[in-house]
């Protein structure tokens, strides 16, 4: 117990005198890398009589105790959150007091979410589509983070410095837009991870990394992905603002995505958003996950801690929702998801002769001769092939 | 003679025999360019012709480039356009290709082509696969540039050819200059091009000058992606070669010439589309066909234009099989005596050709 508290202390205590490097660093009216300046290092003032630390390479006191900083992992950064487990408001001035409607959107995307899991998985199950990948329990962070986007923001399923070459873009190009770029703790991992926020911010980039922490990599439990505090503690390592919410909280995810996307655009700097959740679900298709994790678990989550459950007592609790209501929305959404598969099953296949097409912008004569050495087979053997089901 | 105008560039003194008398003057020498030169000006060129490109990698901005080819750009263009970024291929390309997507048009510049190893996973699944995988929606109008192959003493991870890598994949274009005008003339059409393009250049080459014909000079002077170039006509024997190792065959040629043996010495300039046409017309004419390459030869550059040659019309007017001239297939050796004999030297194509044409 002492040794924790010593522990925070530290912890504490560095992360605010790296707060106050911080803020030492950004100079005010630099913008990034557009200063035209002789040195592109800070200038240092050199005075003999001062004992101060005059490297390069950090802005730091000097200590004379021999003392390792403690990896905070008992008590890591804590979680933000809106809502308790019942959904009702902890804190007033934290609820962002959206209106009926655009609370009733965040409910029923998340629950038409859910209905479309299903319905594609036993799809999957059926033979009538190769692969699927669920997000059950997870609705709260894709809802939440994507309600507090503008239309014009781009969206990064994955490619972390890819996200970080678009914002780079983006900024020189004044676009007010901001890059979002989603990925598990697992993917966390990827050496590119750590490239990506190095130059998100030494490039001074309008992004934000939007971690889903759900507990599993496939089969690899956080505990063997990473022996630190999580991927929220690795963002001040890189000079990054960093936040962890409560994932199954769809406010806590809005409240976070909004001021850091407000923030991002304004002053053109990374921010890392780390959304604690579970998977609820099997990581695929070709997944069991009953192979390394217990039935218990995951019913734990499912019934005590679920983001859609939690949005539904809100709702309920101001009587914008009831029983009826969520029965003929349930009967809509499967409807409406049936109907949309149909449609998609009956479309013909697209036509053979764009095999060839868009590899290059134009093209190349090989692939322009194979394409018309097909038509010309099509033409004589056509009638061998099931043509009927591709576009004329 | 009456058609010369003021129009005219090239100064009057060329024909100042017939127009006026002029004492001591003496058409001007040929200008001369390096290839590092060459390539700075296409870079400046089209760095000032769209705000849209710019030049990230290491050293490139400052320092003037690990090998100075991006000499004086930082001090004309600043840090927008020039940028020099951590120590991360992965992390510098995948960037750039982000850059691409979003509608700049980044030069990548990697240090050496063997630290590209690093970023690989950018180049084929990031950039090359994309605009198919998109379905045409989203390209990514990249130049990955760098020096490529053989230095000298820089040892096995440091001196591998990756022409064959990057021409063996769909989506890419790859293309190795050899000469100054090849390089300033396809940097300046990589970058114009909307396809993700891959440039090897030769650090051996960097400090060597070409005489630069005036086309060359012009601002909107361009070497077109997939059309080889046949640098030294003849009858005998066609030997194709790309970047550093052309030079070799035309030193070969001269030699052989004089043995009463022409060769036709063509200039591939770009691996990926490769120019099959020019060089089939050339063995239909020769009969006879040497390769040679800088790389390794298993599954290399020459082995490719071996298989097409047997696949097309050129087979049947090969009077003997084709020979591949390469570098040794082994880890480049650092001992110098091991270096020089593990890359294609002059005598070892004169001895191809002559053993091709069984002389």
């Amino acid at each position: 117990m002492a040794v924790a508290i010593g522990a925070v202390r530290v912890w504490r205590q560095s992360r605010i005198l790296g707060q106050a490097a911080l803020l030492l660093l950004r100079r005010p009216g630099a913008q990034g890398l557009t200063i035209s300046h002789p040195h592109r290092q800070q200038e240092q003032q050199f005075s003999s009589l001062d004992d101060k630390p005059q490297f390069p390479g950090a802005s730091a006191e000097f200590i004379d105790k021999l003392e390792f900083i403690q990896p905070n992992v008992i008590s890591g950064i804590p979680i933000y959150r809106v809502m308790d487990r019942q959904g009702q408001i902890i804190n007033p001035s934290e609820d962002p007091h959206l209106p009926k409607e655009k609370v009733l959107k965040f409910y029923k995307s998340m629950t038409l979410l859910n209905t479309m899991d299903r319905i594609l998985y036993e799809s999957q199950r059926q033979g009538r589509i190769s692969f699927y990948m669920t997000n059950y329990g997870e609705e709260g962070t894709h809802v939440g983070s994507a309600a507090a986007l503008d239309n014009t923001d781009l969206v990064f399923g994955q490619y972390r410095e890819a996200a970080v070459g678009a914002a780079y873009a983006a900024k020189r190009a004044n676009a007010n837009r901001v890059v979002i770029c989603y990925f598990g703790e697992g993917a966390a991992s990827e050496g590119d991870a750590h490239a990506g926020f190095n130059f998100a911010a030494t490039l001074e980039c309008p992004i934000i990394f939007f971690c889903r922490n759900n507990g599993y990599a496939i089969s690899t439990p956080t505990s063997e992905q990473y022996r630190g505090d999580g991927i929220a503690a690795r963002g001040p390592g890189y000079g990054i603002l960093s936040i962890r919410v409560d994932g199954n909280d769809v406010f806590a995810v809005y409240n976070a995505t909004k001021e850091a996307r407000r923030r991002a655009v304004a002053e053109n700097q990374p921010f890392l958003i780390e959304a604690m959740t579970y998977r609820i679900g099997h990581h695929s298709t070709s997944d069991d996950s009953s192979a390394y994790r217990s039935v218990d678990e995951v019913n734990y989550w499912d019934k005590q801690d679920h983001p859609i459950s939690r949005l539904r007592h809100y709702l309920l609790s101001r009587g914008w929702w009831d029983e009826e209501q969520e029965k003929a929305w349930r009967k809509q959404s499967r409807k409406k998801v049936m109907e949309a598969f149909e449609q998609a099953e009956r479309k013909p296949k697209p036509n053979p002769n764009l095999l060839f097409s868009d590899v290059y912008q134009e093209m190349p004569s090989q692939l322009r001769k194979q394409q018309e050495s097909l038509a010309r087979h099509l033409q004589t053997y056509g009638e061998h092939y099931p043509l009927e089901h591709f576009d004329k | 003679m009456a058609a010369v105008s003021g129009l005219v560039w090239r100064p009057l003194r060329q024909v100042s025999g017939l127009l006026k008398r002029r004492f001591h003057r003496t058409a001007p020498a040929a200008l001369q360019v390096t290839v590092r030169d060459a390539i700075n000006q296409g870079m400046d060129e089209e760095l000032e012709r769209d705000e849209k490109v710019f030049l990230l990698g290491e050293e490139v901005a400052q320092y003037d480039g690990a090998y100075k080819v991006s000499r004086g750009l930082w001090k004309k263009y600043g840090d927008k356009r020039i940028i020099d970024t951590p120590i991360s291929e992965m992390g510098f390309a995948g960037i750039a290709v982000g850059a691409a997507m979003a509608g700049l048009r980044p030069i990548c510049e990697f240090m050496t082509f063997n630290f590209s190893m690093q970023a690989i996973d950018q180049v084929i699944n990031s950039a090359a696969k994309t605009y198919y995988m998109s379905g045409g929606l989203q390209s990514v109008p990249i130049v990955f540039r760098g020096p490529n192959g053989a230095s000298a003493g820089v040892a096995a991870q440091h001196s591998q050819c990756f022409a064959a890598w990057y021409g063996h994949c769909p989506g890419l274009k790859v293309v190795s200059p050899w000469n100054s005008e090849d390089a300033k003339g396809l940097i300046k059409s990589a970058i114009r091009d909307n396809n993700p393009v891959v440039v090897l250049e030769n650090e051996l080459m960097y400090g060597v000058p070409f005489e630069f014909p005036s086309e060359a000079q012009s601002k909107d002077f361009l070497v077109p992606i997939g059309k080889a170039k046949i640098e030294r006509q003849g009858t005998h024997i066609t030997v194709v070669s790309h970047s550093r190792p052309v030079g070799h065959c035309l030193e070969a040629a001269a030699v052989l010439s004089k043995e009463g043996v022409e060769c036709e010495v063509i200039n591939m300039r770009t691996i990926r589309p490769m120019d099959m046409e020019t060089i089939e017309a050339s063995v239909m004419k020769t009969n006879h066909l040497v390769t040679v390459e800088g790389g390794w030869p298993q599954f290399g550059v020459g082995a490719e234009i071996c298989a097409r040659i047997m696949e097309g019309p050129a087979f049947n007017f090969l009077d003997a099989p084709a020979v591949r001239v390469t570098g040794a297939d082994v880890p480049m050796p650092y001992a110098k005596i091991l270096e020089d004999n593990s890359i294609p030297q002059v005598k070892d194509i004169i001895f191809a050709i002559k053993k091709t044409l069984n002389i």
